[in-house]
């Protein structure tokens, strides 16, 4: 089993848009020959694939993630003992009461156990919800973190390990990841256990300042990095660069992608790029020849990471 | 006055506003980049930032020889950064986040403090066409998961900078609506929501000012990209939206090649034309007069 992750660093540089054609391509889309993949949108802060896959879920789960604190101000006898052991400031001292901001609660537990009243509650934290769901492409998992919520690191590992758990059961070669933007908690989530990562580069100062971050993070986990350079024609100097940057690490460069308005048209239409008639979709179809050889490739030299 | 710039999709637009606007802002100003895991503004507006502080996270240290191995530490511990083998205890600190339950429960003083560096602040001035102001960034380190002690680090530090001079702050936000952008705009005056009228970027926006909406900050809303061929009802859809809710759509930038070229090359996108120059001058302006009218703190 091979799990590839679409990456990028920087938000916006056409993760989803890309996932979704290589979601297609991957399926068997634009030769006939099906094959079962497992989808999985990581992006669990901003969900976009969905838009593209219109997934009809068939299981709904509730996410709990943790606990938080809740002083119950009736038993609480104000003594302050728990503002002063909270390391998050999440304890607000207001007028006579004590009271938890649960956006800062980190949910520790150590003011719950150590409160020498006994008056703070230490319930599950319901962070939001989510699915298994059937898509044209394949089956899917995904979720929606509520708004303001954390623990998305926690989601995405929860949500992997609902990918694999499709992916043996069908049968499934293939998990096919979209990641979400940054190097941070979720991404590091994201990248755990991967076979390969696809970085999503546009040729613009952030574009190149964040990959170069989150490929540092990928060297770090030793997951091998191909790159796909979209909206290559903005800047060619800083793509002739990138791609010669790519070269000297030993990295491939599956596809320049020019801009296009294509993009835009195929999201409106809910569609993959390459089940429209843009001219992009030849150039992510030799993308995705590159990615599903080096993925075999690097799927070779590890052992599964179940 | 404390300006956030936020989005739930990434890519829509923060950082060019925020820079452009930080390059044209008529008041004293300090531009702060909080967007820690992907830090970008400081490539547009190229400060000079001499200062640079570490920022660590206090995780425990076992002195082995004061352990018992009464496991009180393992048991407090919510993240399972601490395990105990038989009569051995052993310390993750990579799992640490920093809560300090350990060393309030720990009966025999058997924990040291010990550090792990999250990341690093940077501060400095900038100056753009003309313009000067100071400058103040995050940045994780790389592997680093933990982002919002970092962040949090950053907010106090602004918050010293503003208590000396009260200068306006404009604040380019993490993307998403999960911690690291609740916390920043939890400290906002107003939140500017950029929005892209893209499927992608109206279906982010929305959850975003779901999120924002909690937080207590005036939000308004810049529509970035607007005008391209084919989307006039995604255009549309943002407008109406925004109007049913009373949210102040303070500045439609339409999609222009030369503009994205422009950021492509690092420039600044007010400086690609007399014509986007002055659209972010009226933005100022308009966000100027909000402060005036209104905001939580003004």
């Amino acid at each position: 089993m091979r799990e590839i992750v679409v990456i990028s660093g920087k938000g916006g540089t056409g993760k989803t848009s890309v996932c979704a054609a290589l979601a297609h391509l991957a399926s068997g889309g634009m030769t006939d020959a099906g094959k079962n993949i497992v989808i999985c949108d990581l992006d669990v802060d901003a969900p976009d694939l969905h838009l593209l896959l219109s997934p009809a879920p068939r299981r709904r789960e509730a996410f709990i993630s943790g606990n938080e604190a809740e002083i119950s101000p009736e038993v609480c006898i104000r003594c302050g003992k728990c503002a002063g052991l909270c390391k998050f400031g999440a304890v607000l001292h207001e007028e006579d009461a004590f009271v938890i901001d649960p956006m800062r609660c980190e949910g520790c537990g150590v003011c719950f156990r150590l409160c020498p009243a006994g008056a703070i509650a230490f319930p599950e934290r319901e962070c939001g919800e989510w699915y298994i769901s059937d898509t044209r492409f394949g089956v899917m998992a995904h979720a929606l973190l509520n708004p303001g919520q954390e623990n998305s690191g926690r989601l995405v590992s929860l949500l992997k390990q609902q990918a694999r758990e499709l992916a043996r059961e069908n049968g499934a070669e293939t998990i096919l990841c979209d990641g979400s933007p940054g190097v941070g908690c979720p991404v590091i989530s994201s990248l755990s256990g991967a076979t390969l990562a696809v970085a999503v580069v546009e040729p613009t100062p952030s574009g190149v300042h964040d990959f170069e971050r989150v490929a540092a993070l990928c060297d770090h986990f030793r997951i091998p990095v191909t790159l796909i350079i979209n909206k290559a024609d903005l800047n060619p100097a800083e793509t002739a660069r990138i791609r010669a940057l790519a070269g000297e690490k030993g990295r491939t460069v599956a596809a320049e992608l020019p801009f296009s308005p294509d993009v835009t048209r195929a999201m409106i239409a809910g569609k993959a790029l390459t089940e429209t008639d843009s001219p992009l979709a030849g150039l992510l179809a030799g993308a995705w020849k590159t990615i599903d050889g080096l993925a075999a490739q690097a799927a070779s030299h590890k052992t599964p990471n179940l | 006055m404390r300006i956030v710039f936020a989005s739930g999709k990434g890519g829509a637009g923060k950082t060019t506003v925020t820079a452009s606007l930080a390059a044209l802002w008529p008041r004293p100003v300090i531009a702060a980049d909080c967007d820690v895991e992907a830090p970008n503004l400081h490539l547009f507006l190229a400060p000079d930032l001499p200062e640079h502080a570490a920022i660590t996270l206090d995780v425990p240290v076992l002195n082995a020889e004061k352990c018992t191995a009464c496991g009180a530490c393992k048991d407090i511990c919510q993240y399972r950064a601490i395990a105990r083998f038989g009569r051995k205890v052993l310390v993750f600190p990579d799992m640490c986040h920093g809560c300090g339950g350990c060393f309030a429960v720990c009966p025999e003083g058997a924990l040291d403090t010990g550090k792990r560096e999250l990341g690093a602040l940077e501060e400095g001035t900038f100056s753009a066409a003309g313009a000067r102001g100071r400058f103040i960034m995050g940045r994780t380190r790389i592997g680093e998961a933990m982002t919002p002690p970092l962040l949090r680090a950053l907010l106090a530090r602004l918050e010293n900078m503003t208590a000396q001079a009260g200068d306006d702050v404009l604040i380019d936000s993490p993307p998403g609506v999960s911690c690291p952008a609740m916390t920043v705009a939890g400290r906002a005056d107003m939140a500017v929501l950029v929005a892209e009228p893209t499927p992608f970027g109206f279906h982010d926006f929305k959850l975003a000012h779901a999120a924002f909406a909690r937080t207590g900050a005036e939000l308004a809303v810049v529509m970035n990209r607007s005008g391209m061929e084919g989307n006039e009802a995604g255009d549309a859809a943002l407008r109406a939206w925004c109007a049913e809710r009373r949210l102040p759509l303070l500045a439609e930038l339409p999609f222009d090649r030369a503009a994205a070229e422009q950021y492509a090359g690092g420039g600044l996108i007010a400086r690609t034309s007399p014509l986007w120059e002055r659209r972010f001058r009226a933005l100022a302006e308009a966000l100027l007069q909000r402060a005036e009218q209104g905001g939580r703190h003004a």
